[in-house]
């Protein structure tokens, strides 16, 4: 297969129209005043980067994405939401008075990593053929072989983070009950 | 693939993560920006991993760790628990303050002399506060109206 | 022990006794006491030995160069003559007894142990003074007397008028002390030496004798309480009443009478400074006779009556006879001492220092017999009538006068004008002489308090000193010897005449004084300290600050029944206020030093701070501007975060690139 700048093989198109619908939610989710529509196209980005993920042939995070961010992540985001009594419909100060200078920043920072990227990254290719290195098997393989000790690791970091959250969230006894 | 799709899209997305967290007032909208921003750095790990462990036929670096998808993997595992304490932390700050917007949130405020925001109880080593060591403190404070 | 050794501890032990005080005043107050009063007894015995010894023979000498300067060597000389040994007798005699009564008189005061201290060491002081033969070391005692007596004066400083009056004594007397201190090194630049034999040898090769003459006459007018530099003396009545006895009959006030007597032969080189000296001591004699007869507090008029009497002997002194003026300096020291320190007991018995007051107090001179018959005998002294040493020294003096008048001794010009001032004032002072003594002890009205019988201490050194007032005249035919000048016989003629105005003078007040007692039953008036069983000390204070509130003037009363309103007539608002030229210093030296003064503070504050609060306003303003970066607002913190990282990126990328 030619590997011309503009080879235009089907996965990479695929991957452009799927990456502008990502990027394009992200950016309504970072602008919109609802504030639980942000929630909502957040869904959609994250959607759609489990679909890139398949598209680059890692099915097993792809669908570890779609459970944890779009199942639980997203869910905890939206009990945030209610639980704080966001406003439900249009809310004027969802952006506060940062805008100018956030933008200013976003945009440089864009600018400078994408302009490294592409030319570091100018005449790099992803072999997709062959075997898939992102089935479920050969990451359980992976993982349970040479990542065990970061994988037990990482049960006590979500361990205490349970334990925190609910040391954190739990109500004082003096303000609740007469006890 | 050419590798610059997903790390140009990575570049961008991340970049939008960055707008939200400067830009947004409440702090979960502030949270799902910072989500934006690890998933940004998912992409990128999962398509250079796709990229590195390919490449036996060539002289480039070679991996067979997968390292790029385990942690991807760790990556979104630990999103997941500090979504969870973020949200627990958002919460206790709104049971206490009334509020979520992160403007409201300024207890590291340089104090001047007429402003008291929000009834904010000073903090240390923030110039000319209230001094918690008592006389000495308030004698400095009034030594320092004085000459000031 | 031969005669200079015991010289030169005469001096010595009372300063040691001084310095003893001041370190054990607070550790061993049981000591204060015998500290104060051993030292300078001692020191009179020696003195008193000294003079035995010296006999008014030949001057005891002796000297060693204490530092060479490169011109004019610094030497600790001694000259001990006839003078100065009986001088230095005064001074001791007059020191002990001040010292016994005042421990009776400052019995329970705090501050005694440094009081006591100062008064030796102020006795040490004049002590050198009287002793030395170096001009140098004789400054010294002149200054360390100076220090002492603001110590002193100031002693009740809790009262703003001894505060005020320590301060003014000090640098009126410094005034002086400066152009002293000029002619001093005039006076050994053209002498070629400090010792007084040396200069007094040398007088005829000085260069300008009128200008230091001039120069130094200026600080014997501040130290001897002489116009116009007298100002100084009756507000330092605000002192203890001891200290007044001490300081301004006896001693510092005397000093510069001394001076004059030790260097006359180089006053003498000068005509014009010996006429100056007289119209000094005629002005003073006359204008302070005549305040004195204007005042209301007893203490003030024995002050002005001070400046009057050394009027006599700078008058004696221009008339070039010294041994005239050392006659009256000597008796002077002795009555003058006696009248102070009875005040002191009247001031104590009648809770008051007002004449006011105290002629409205029946039955006082029951109360204080010692003090009433000692105050008589200084009083009859003070007024020169016979047989008291008053009337041989001032004779003395008047003799003199008469002598250059007639162109025997010095200028005649000198001699006529001391004359014609030293009568009228012998009519002056024994005009308020009489006053104060009617006034005092022949007051109608209510009964003296009645406060227990005086400490013995005080009234056992009124009779000590009583007998020098009564029986010194007596001596004048031995005393010529010791101060080897002329005789010192009184005159017929000047006897009569001084002795007759004098008693004119006495007879006109009495009359008065019957013809206004009348008034004062429409005018009530009186402040009496209400302490009956309080320290001498204490009442004094007290009577001393009241008397301002109580009168609205510190020197005058408006008491209708005062026989001095209708002597003096309309010269007695004027002669109260000593003639209103504390007012004119006020204006011409104190506002414009003050003001001068708020001037520079103005320029320090205005100008030279601002400039340092200048200085100052640029980092405060650099610290608030990057201060307002601390907004407390997490996004903003994040934002420059991040920019920053955005920036240096791009600069290292473009750097390596570059590169």
């Amino acid at each position: 297969m030619s590997h011309g700048f503009l080879s235009p093989t089907g996965v990479e198109i695929a991957f452009v129209l799927v990456g502008v619908v990502t990027l394009g939610s992200a950016i309504v989710s970072v602008t919109t005043r609802r504030l639980v529509h942000a929630a909502l196209w957040l869904v959609v980005a994250l959607g759609g980067l489990a679909v890139e993920y398949l598209l680059l042939t890692a099915e097993f995070i792809a669908w570890v994405q779609v459970l944890i961010y779009i199942g639980s992540v997203v869910v905890l985001l939206l009990f945030g939401l209610m639980l704080t009594r966001a406003p439900i419909g249009r809310s004027p100060d969802a952006d506060s008075g940062n805008r100018g200078v956030a933008l200013g920043v976003a945009v440089a920072a864009a600018a400078a990593l994408v302009w490294v990227v592409v030319d570091a990254f100018r005449t790099t290719w992803i072999e997709l053929d062959g075997a898939s290195a992102g089935t479920t098997k050969a990451t359980g393989e992976s993982l349970f072989q040479h990542w065990v000790l970061p994988f037990e690791a990482l049960s006590v970091l979500l361990l205490a983070a349970l334990v925190g959250a609910i040391v954190l969230s739990r109500k004082r006894a003096a303000e609740g009950d007469e006890r | 693939m050419h590798l610059a799709y997903p790390a140009v899209l990575s570049a961008l997305l991340f970049c939008t993560g960055v707008y939200g967290v400067l830009a947004r007032r409440n702090a979960i909208l502030v949270l799902m920006s910072v989500e934006l921003m690890l998933n940004a750095v998912n992409l990128n790990l999962v398509a250079f991993d796709a990229w590195l462990s390919r490449a036996a036929r060539s002289a480039l670096p070679h991996d067979t760790l997968h390292s790029g998808q385990a942690l991807t993997l760790f990556t979104i595992a630990i999103a997941a628990a500090e979504i969870g304490i973020g949200l627990a932390i958002v919460l206790a700050v709104y049971r206490n303050r009334g509020t979520a917007d992160i403007d409201r949130l300024r207890d590291t405020t340089e104090r001047g002399r007429t402003d008291g925001d929000g009834g904010d109880g000073g903090s240390d080593g923030s110039g000319a506060g209230a001094g918690s060591a008592g006389p000495g403190g308030t004698a400095t404070g009034e030594k320092a109206e004085a000459t000031a | 022990m031969s005669t200079i050794t015991l010289a030169v501890l005469v001096p010595l032990l009372p300063l040691l006794g001084a310095v003893a005080g001041l370190l054990l005043g607070r550790v061993a107050p049981g000591f204060t006491r015998p500290l104060a009063v051993l030292p300078v007894l001692a020191s009179l015995g020696l003195a008193a030995t000294v003079a035995w010894r010296q006999g008014g023979g030949k001057p005891i000498d002796a000297v060693t160069e204490l530092t060479p300067t490169g011109s004019v060597p610094i030497e600790l000389a001694l000259h001990v003559d006839g003078f100065a040994a009986l001088a230095a007798v005064l001074v001791t005699l007059v020191a002990a007894c001040v010292q016994i009564y005042s421990t009776g008189y400052l019995r329970h005061d705090a501050r005694y142990p440094s009081y006591a201290a100062l008064v030796s060491l102020f006795t040490a002081a004049m002590l050198l003074v009287v002793y030395t033969g170096d001009l140098m070391v004789l400054l010294v005692g002149w200054e360390v007397m100076g220090i002492c007596s603001y110590f002193l004066v100031g002693h009740y400083w809790e009262t703003p008028e001894a505060r005020a009056a320590s301060l003014k004594a000090f640098l009126v007397t410094k005034a002086g002390d400066v152009p002293f201190l000029i002619g001093l090194f005039a006076l050994a630049a053209d002498a070629g030496s400090f010792r007084i034999t040396e200069i007094l040898a040398a007088v005829e090769r000085i260069d300008h004798p009128t200008l230091i003459a001039l120069l130094l006459l200026a600080g014997v007018a501040g130290k001897s309480a002489q116009f116009p530099l007298h100002t100084w003396l009756p507000d330092a009545m605000a002192g203890p009443t001891p200290v007044s006895a001490l300081i301004h009959a006896a001693t510092m006030v005397a000093a510069g009478i001394y001076f004059v007597a030790r260097l006359l032969p180089l006053f003498q080189a000068s005509q014009a400074a010996m006429v100056v000296l007289a119209v000094m001591a005629a002005v003073t004699m006359a204008g302070s006779a005549l305040a004195a007869l204007a005042q209301d507090d007893v203490k003030r008029v024995l002050a002005w009556s001070t400046i009057g009497q050394l009027g006599y002997m700078t008058g004696a002194l221009a008339a070039g006879d010294r041994s005239a003026a050392a006659f009256h300096l000597l008796t002077h020291g002795a009555f003058k001492a006696l009248l102070f320190l009875t005040a002191g007991v009247l001031i104590h018995a009648a809770g008051t220092n007002s004449l006011a007051a105290m002629s409205r107090m029946s039955g006082l001179r029951a109360r204080v017999p010692d003090a009433y018959w000692t105050m008589t005998i200084g009083l009859l002294a003070l007024a020169a009538i016979p047989p008291f040493s008053g009337f041989f020294s001032k004779e003395a003096v008047l003799v003199a006068a008469e002598h250059a008048a007639t162109g025997d001794g010095g200028p005649v010009a000198a001699g006529w004008i001391v004359l014609t001032a030293g009568l009228l004032t012998a009519l002056l002072t024994a005009a308020y002489a009489t006053r104060l003594w009617l006034r005092a002890f022949r007051g109608r009205g209510a009964e003296a308090p009645a406060h227990g019988r005086q400490p013995f201490t005080m009234t056992a050194v009124l009779w000590v000193l009583a007998v020098p007032s009564l029986a010194l005249g007596a001596a004048y035919g031995v005393l010529p010897d010791w101060f080897g000048g002329d005789s010192l016989a009184p005159g017929w003629a000047t006897s009569l005449l001084a002795t007759g105005i004098a008693l004119v003078g006495g007879v006109i007040t009495y009359a008065t004084w019957r013809h206004t007692t009348a008034f004062a039953i429409g005018a009530p008036l009186g402040a009496v300290a209400a302490h009956p069983d309080a320290d001498p000390g204490q009442v004094e204070a007290e009577a001393i600050a009241s008397h301002t509130p109580a009168y609205g003037d510190v020197a005058d009363a408006p008491d209708p029944a005062d026989p001095g309103r209708l002597l003096l007539g309309p010269l007695h608002r004027h002669a109260a206020a000593g003639f209103h030229l504390d007012a004119l210093y006020r204006a011409a030296f104190v506002r414009p030093v003050t003001a001068a003064a708020s001037l520079v503070r103005f320029l320090d504050r205005e100008v030279v701070e601002t400039y340092v609060r200048g200085a100052a306003a640029l980092p405060r303003l650099l610290g608030a501007a990057v201060r307002r970066a601390q907004t407390g607002n997490l996004q903003t913190y994040v934002s420059a975060l991040l920019a920053g990282t955005v920036v240096l990126t791009v600069a290292v990328v473009l750097a390596v690139s570059g590169a």
